[in-house]
């Protein structure tokens, strides 16, 4: 099954990411595909590579550009959403683009499943 | 970049999208943001439907004035939904009566459902996308 993730809250305040993260592998490791997870509202906030958290965390934005090397994994960032915030090109960790709204809704049109994480 | 640069899928597939209006119109950025992708969804011909419920009954409420707040009022936009051909708008009847709403407090028409019917509703959907 190809599931499109939806994480509308930012890293570490909130573990919707973190939920989300765990999810795919998961599903990734179950047989299934996450072509895409899509950020947006403070959730465009896990995209950037200047966090700098300590040793002993997990690396939000990290550990999602490692799964995104390995099996193909788009991250897309909503551009609206990212300039609201100051995530621009510069500041994105590896594997993360920025894009339109519309890729959210492609997600809906395209995959089996979208699944939300946030409040 | 605009919102627009990635439409035009072509597909030809039209799914059903509800989204879910859960919270008050300002305090947080949900229904603002929120609204952005409604409108996207319809302009890739989907068939969308906008449920409000909880405080997302709110975001429907008259005389709303946000000059003493210093944001945004977008409570325009939840007029001009029926010019993007969103014409399916439901709020949910508990909210309304937990709140001391009428039909009659709303910017917009809307119809009303019991919990049941919303369920029943919720259930015919392929996306559900809360805000």
């Amino acid at each position: 099954m190809q599931f499109g993730i939806l994480i509308n809250e930012g890293p570490y305040t909130h573990q919707a990411s973190d939920t989300a993260f765990l999810f795919a592998r998961s599903a990734i490791e179950k047989g299934h595909t996450v072509p895409r997870v899509f950020f947006y509202h403070d959730g465009v906030n896990n995209s950037t590579r200047l966090a700098t958290p300590p040793q002993d965390d997990r690396n939000v934005s990290a550990r999602w550009s490692k799964l995104a090397a390995e099996h193909g994994v788009e991250l897309v960032v909503c551009v609206a959403a990212a300039q609201r915030r100051g995530i621009t090109d510069d500041v994105l960790a590896p594997g993360y683009r920025i894009s339109g709204l519309g890729q959210l809704v492609e997600m809906g049109i395209q995959y089996d499943r979208l699944v939300t994480f946030g409040d | 970049m605009s919102e627009m640069d990635d439409m035009d899928e072509g597909s030809g597939i039209i799914k059903k999208f509800m989204f879910l209006n859960r919270k008050a119109p300002h305090g947080t950025v949900y229904a603002l943001e929120g609204l952005e992708v409604v409108l996207i969804t319809a302009a890739f011909d989907q068939d969308v439907s906008m449920v409000f419920t909880d405080d997302g009954v709110y975001q429907l409420i008259k005389g709303v004035d946000t000059k003493g707040i210093e944001v945004k009022d977008f409570s325009k936009t939840y007029r001009a939904l029926d010019g993007y051909d969103i014409e399916k708008l439901y709020v949910d009847q508990k909210s309304m009566d937990a709140r001391g709403l009428t039909e009659e407090d709303l910017i917009v028409d809307v119809t009303v459902l019991s919990v049941d019917e919303m369920a029943n509703l919720m259930a015919e959907q392929d996306i559900v996308i809360s805000f």
